[in-house]
């Protein structure tokens, strides 16, 4: 865990320098990639003030997870919490018998979790929590796990998830998976992409296809997180389809063959359909493809380009980009096809756009104009209004956690891709640099 | 003349990106690899073992060469990428004329396969890109066949912003990255 760094930033001017410089102090050369945080805090503290004790360690050497660190990460990162300095703690407790309530009063901490670590045999560590009410002064939640050493940070993840409920009433989303790709250019100029998995937090990544010179783009979970559909080429001659990918099995195959090519691929809520973009003679619109039956069915048809499809989580309409009056705006259609109707209006461009899990926001890549770029906005269908979350030039590909408290996006740091994180209420952003080379196109599992 | 001299360079770096760019081109392979991540439970936690299966479809892509060394500046025919404004894939008055030029090549050689590769710069989304890639190929592949190339005769890809010619993000290279590559 050496190579994880936290950095607090008050002040987005300064992030880029600080970045660059705990980015280089952090990785040795010729090291394996290790997972980076840093952390970019806008306005002032806020949230519900927490105090996360360094669980305490019972066993032979080193702890083998930093568990608080993990923790403490998700619950910052999900822009609700105010995590409290370790170093301003009175006391050290690890478990409720042990707490001094007036401790934490004193620091004004609401909630407190005390834990700890046990070496229960060779690979086998019992971990228990306590989360607690400082002021009422009693266990909220009082949980133990048994696990081996490679799956402590999920332990730590399910942690986060079980306070993230008890303090927001919300279901928590820490211990889920997400998918993106990594392009790394070699020596003799090939691209190399990466589709890789990994936990919400970056880590644990694992490769599932790796391609040289054929670009894989658009990930995206089925809703059981079983398959993965994505866009990729079969060879050098052949446009861009999609696959489907067994994520256990490794197995994978193009959903049908075009004549033309087929991308941007979207399950339907109940997991039947993909809707897709489908490029024949020119013309690019949308399609509805049973999975199984193998049956398409045309949604759009217009001469503009019509793409990026996303279903509403009732699965009743699709959103996609069209650029038919001109730049490119998001759209509505019914599933049953019919008249599309439009939904944004501000902004130079609106692209890539999709539901968070309720229906109320859509999440969208925005153009503001006047040589703005492009940022993440969040987009109310109710009121037309969008709010902008982020200050980049290149961010694009949003995707709303499953309990839509957050939204992962590709943005730039200096020339590379990078994979950050913000809070739905764009308080708290978090770059999450999760492998050396460009990474780009996340995607959020709905189910673990 | 100051302008026409910078026509010229941009034209030359035209010819010498596309030649770097046709030879650049490699086979594609793809690897699969399974990744089995195990869940747990709240309270007791099973073994969760990642397996590991080796599933190796690849798959080699074509190798396409153009050399370009003898190409004459003068002639359309020795250009072979043409370049569009941002978000547009009408073809400029400079870029009718190389098209025509290879259109008419084509239909005065039958029986030659052409490959019309689109492109984007990398502002907007990719999913975009890549139908915006499509709309430019799309609208050279029609004046092919306005000109009397055999529709059979022609394919078009898109690889929106996936392969950018210029790594810079200023117009500079974005204008080399909008682009359509007519290879045969």
């Amino acid at each position: 865990m050496t190579s994880k760094k936290v950095t607090s930033i008050k002040g987005v001017q300064y992030a880029f320098m600080l970045i660059v410089v705990v980015a280089m102090a952090t990785i040795p050369p010729g090291t394996a990639a290790g997972a980076l945080t840093i952390e970019i805090t806008q306005g002032e503290k806020s949230g519900i003030p927490i105090a996360a004790v360094p669980f305490r360690w019972h066993g032979t050497g080193n702890p083998p997870e930093n568990l608080r660190g993990i923790v403490a990460a998700d619950l910052h990162r999900s822009g609700r919490f105010e995590l409290l300095p370790p170093a301003d703690f009175l006391s050290r407790p690890s478990e409720v018998s042990e707490v001094r309530y007036k401790d934490w009063r004193l620091i004004k901490a609401e909630a407190l979790v005390v834990g700890r670590i046990t070496e229960k045999g060779p690979d086998r560590f019992e971990v228990s929590f306590q989360l607690l009410d400082v002021y009422r002064e009693r266990v909220k939640v009082a949980l133990r796990y048994t696990a081996s050493a490679d799956q402590l940070r999920q332990v730590a993840h399910q942690i986060s998830d079980r306070i993230f409920y008890e303090m927001t009433g919300i279901k928590g989303a820490f211990d889920t998976r997400i998918a993106y790709v990594a392009m790394n250019i070699t020596e003799e100029n090939d691209r190399v992409y990466q589709l890789m998995i990994a936990d919400s937090d970056g880590h644990n990544a694992q490769q599932i296809l790796k391609t040289t010179n054929l670009p894989v783009l658009s990930p995206a979970w089925s809703p059981n997180g079983q398959w993965l559909a994505y866009v990729s080429f079969s060879d050098n001659r052949s446009g861009a389809n999609v696959w489907l990918q067994d994520i256990s099995t490794g197995s994978r195959r193009p959903v049908a063959r075009f004549d033309g090519s087929a991308s941007a691929p979207a399950w339907s809520p109940d997991g039947k359909s993909l809707a897709l973009t489908v490029s024949a003679k020119g013309n690019t619109d949308i399609y509805v493809l049973g999975v199984s039956s193998g049956e398409m069915r045309r949604l759009t048809k217009h001469p503009a380009i019509d793409t990026e499809p996303a279903w509403s989580p009732d699965g009743r309409y699709l959103v996609f980009t069209s650029d038919r009056n001109g730049r490119p705006h998001i759209y509505r259609v019914s599933r049953n096809g019919g008249k599309a109707e439009r939904l944004t209006r501000e902004g130079k461009e609106n692209a890539g756009a999709s539901y968070d899990p309720i229906g109320n926001r859509i999440v969208l890549v925005t153009n503001r104009g006047q040589g703005a770029g492009y940022q993440i906005g969040v987009f109310y269908p109710e009121s037309g209004r969008t709010d902008v979350l982020t200050d980049g030039t290149l961010d694009e590909s949003p995707t709303f956690s499953p309990n839509g408290a957050m939204i992962l996006y590709a943005t730039r740091m200096g020339s590379e891709g990078v994979l950050a994180a913000v809070s739905a209420d764009g308080r708290v952003r978090q770059v999450l640099k999760v492998t050396d080379g460009d990474v780009r196109e996340p995607a959020w599992a709905a189910s673990r | 003349m100051q302008r026409i001299w910078t026509i010229l360079m941009v034209l030359f770096l035209g010819v010498t990106l596309a030649g770097c760019a046709a030879s650049k081109k490699k086979g594609g392979t793809v690897e699969v690899e399974d990744a089995t991540i195990g869940g747990t439970g709240a309270e007791v936690i099973t073994d969760a073992s990642a397996s590991a299966v080796d599933s190796d479809d690849a798959t080699a892509g074509e190798i396409i060469t153009i050399d370009q060394d003898d190409a004459d500046m003068d002639d359309p025919l020795g250009r072979r990428v043409v370049y569009f404004d941002f978000d547009s894939s009408n073809l400029t008055p400079e870029a009718q004329r190389v098209v025509e030029a290879h259109a008419q090549y084509l239909f005065n050689n039958p029986g030659m396969a052409v490959v019309l590769e689109g492109h984007a710069d990398e502002r907007g989304t990719r999913e975009y890109n890549l139908a915006l890639g499509e709309r430019r190929a799309n609208s050279v592949s029609e004046i092919f066949q306005a000109m009397g190339v055999a529709p059979d005769a022609i394919r078009t890809i898109s690889y929106g912003e996936e392969r950018p010619i210029s790594m810079g993000q200023d117009e500079s290279a974005w204008s080399l990255n909008r682009r359509v590559e007519i290879l045969y």
